[in-house]
Parts: structure tokens; C-alpha cells; sequence
């Protein structure tokens, strides 16, 4: 995500803050790592009934263009060399202070929960969007997204 | 770092999970001022008794940073020299509907309270692909399709309806630089009837 202040982040300049708001905003970060651990940990994995194709995920990936990109960072980080890689752990991106401490790292398992509902398994994410219901659509991304060779190519 | 794979169950029987909307309520409701919703709705009349949370300023923002970036992928295909008349005069259009998007999502972030994202000082384009004017069309298309997609996706996160409604005014713009930009391609403008 870009240089940009969370709503629940500690930078100054977020929406008004009373002292309650500061209150919640300072136990939701508390809480942000074990919460996205745990909610991913706790979701059953979507039913698979047809191989995820990397080919048919290249084309779901086009949904996410607008804010990211294989080889470069974008509004979103790149997402090359994804496979493995700690959530919130790419080198010189400004993630949300709630995906840095999410606590887990990109596998199959995890896009699969994410991707589905990025706000509901990371509150605080700026990566502002709905999710991608369809089970098959999502798990064709995903194994694209693992299929993305390591950085550094381009 | 912790593997989420190996993180103990029980920590979800300790009601840690919250759903979501249960969190956003928690992340604090902002009375939304007319004026942002008539900004970013076009209609005062839908502004009065409106509320806007915290969630949806950054919702706003996430959008604003990738209109900044539109921005300036447009100004490198005008700068490019690839593009001939009409197509660059097109090009230059598109670029000034995202500039009013991102001034109006600017401006309603800052009437919430909250400070609207800058543009980044670069942006890594990949420009060494981009060698005719079909490659910065298709690479535009692309970006238009994206923005689609992401506005799809960020609708229905909205808390205030009145924002949903202008997100989605802005998906239906975006959505027809899409078209445009496929039919100067020479590909069928509209593929489907449904955008995901």
C-alpha cells in the first residue's frame, strides 16, 4: 500500500480523534496481528471441485491493475516473489500498520482467506476492497500469484 | 514473524474475531458534512443527516492514490509521442477526469477530517514496453479495467450510501475510458455484460 495514513494508524493527520477514538485506534493495533491470525486460521478452506489454473488467474489478475503490478510497486505492493513472503514484509513499501502486523505469511492458504475478504481477515488494510467471492475465480488467482517468479527480473 | 498456519485456534474462542461491521462501527462515525457528499455525489440534497466513518475515509484514499497514479500513467502516454490525434486528444480528456476525480476525492477526505494521500514523487511505469500507440492503449485499458474492478470493489464497503453512489458514478466513468480505450484497439468495446 502507498505512503498513506490508516484510519487506525499512528501517523497524525487521520480523521478526528477523541480520546475513545485513540483508545480503540491503540487496541486495534494491539489486536490487528492476533485478529488476522486468527481469523485466517479459523475460516475453513473454500471447496476445491476444479484445479486452480495460474492461466485463467493471469486473466482475474486484471482486476487488481489499478493498484498493483507483477514486477514494480504500485498503489499496491508488486507481487513478484510473493510465494513465502511475509505479509507486510516487502522491503521498501509502506504498508498499513495493520498489515505489518498481521503476522503471516503468503501461501495459498492465506491469499485464499484474504483475497476472499481482505478487510474482514486484516481490519485496517488499506487495500479497500470487497473481495473476490467466486471460489474458483479466487483460487485461480492464487495460483497465479504463486506462480509469479522471484524479483528482480525486470 | 508468525505463521498463521501454526497460530492455536483457541485464540477464536476467545472472542478475539470480530465481524467486520462490528469493527467498523467501532472505527468511529464521522458526521459526513453536505458539503463533502455534495462534492462527491453531486447532490446536496443527499448530504443532509449523512455519516461517514473513519473506514471510509480510508476507502476514499485508497481510491485517491490510484487516480493520482492514473494521473501520471496518462501524462507518460501524452509525453510518449506514440500517441497521433484523435487518440491523444482522448487521452489528454481521460487524464482530466481523473484529475477531477482525485480533486473531489481529495477534497471530501479533507472534509472528513482526514489528510488526502499525495501523489508519489515517481511512479515505476513500464515504459521500456511501451513502443506504439496500441501498447499505451492497451496499457491504459488495462489501468481503466483495474479501476473498474476496484471501485466494484470498494462500493459496497461504503458505510455512508450517499459515498457509495459517487464511487459508483466514478466506476461508471472509468468503465467507459475502458470501452473507448478497447474500441480504439480494434477489440469489442463492451466484452460483457457484467464487470467483476
Amino acid at each position: 500500500m502507498p505512503a498513506r495514513r490508516t484510519p487506525f494508524g499512528a501517523a497524525g493527520g487521520g480523521p478526528r480523534k477523541g480520546a475513545a477514538d485513540r483508545a480503540r485506534a491503540a487496541l486495534r493495533r494491539a489486536w490487528a496481528g492476533p485478529l488476522a491470525a486468527a481469523v485466517i486460521a479459523a475460516a475453513p478452506p473454500a471447496p476445491a471441485t476444479v484445479a486452480p489454473d495460474p492461466a485463467r488467474g493471469k486473466q482475474v489478475y486484471e482486476r487488481c491493475l489499478a493498484c498493483h503490478a507483477v514486477a514494480h510497486d504500485r498503489v499496491g505492493p508488486r507481487h513478484c516473489g510473493l510465494n513465502g513472503r511475509r505479509a507486510g514484509g516487502l522491503s521498501g513499501f509502506e504498508y498499513s500498520d495493520a498489515l505489518r502486523a498481521a503476522g503471516f505469511t503468503w501461501n495459498a492458504q492465506t491469499l485464499d482467506r484474504f483475497l476472499a475478504d481482505p478487510l474482514g481477515v486484516v481490519p485496517g488494510t488499506t487495500m479497500t476492497y470487497d473481495g473476490i467471492k467466486d471460489d474458483r475465480a479466487r483460487r485461480d488467482l492464487v495460483a497465479y500469484l504463486l506462480s509469479l517468479p522471484p524479483c528482480g527480473g525486470r | 514473524m508468525t505463521d498463521i498456519q501454526a497460530t492455536p485456534l483457541a485464540e477464536t474462542d476467545s472472542g478475539l474475531i470480530l465481524p467486520r461491521r462490528s469493527f467498523l462501527r467501532g472505527a468511529g462515525t464521522l458526521t459526513l458534512s453536505a458539503a463533502a457528499v455534495a462534492m462527491l455525489a453531486g447532490c446536496e440534497s443527499a448530504a443532509a443527516g449523512s455519516s461517514a466513518s473513519a473506514a471510509d475515509v480510508s476507502i476514499l484514499n485508497t481510491a485517491l492514490g490510484a487516480e493520482l497514479e492514473a494521473i501520471a500513467a496518462y501524462q507518460v502516454g501524452a509525453e510518449s509521442g506514440l500517441l497521433q490525434k484523435p487518440v491523444l486528444d482522448l487521452a489528454v480528456q481521460f487524464q482530466g477526469h481523473h484529475k477531477e476525480h482525485a480533486d473531489v476525492l481529495a477534497k471530501t477526505v479533507r472534509s472528513l477530517g482526514g489528510t488526502p494521500v499525495d501523489a508519489k514523487k515517481a511512479y515505476d511505469f513500464p515504459v521500456d514496453q511501451l513502443k506504439s500507440q496500441n501498447d499505451v492503449l492497451g496499457f491504459a485499458a488495462g489501468l481503466e479495467k483495474g479501476a473498474v474492478s476496484a471501485y466494484l470493489g470498494a462500493v459496497p464497503l461504503f458505510q455512508n450510501r450517499d459515498l457509495a453512489k459517487a464511487a459508483a458514478s466514478i466506476l461508471g466513468d472509468e468503465a467507459m475510458h475502458w470501452a473507448v480505450l478497447r474500441n480504439a484497439l480494434g477489440q469489442n468495446p463492451v466484452p460483457v455484460a457484467f464487470v467483476s
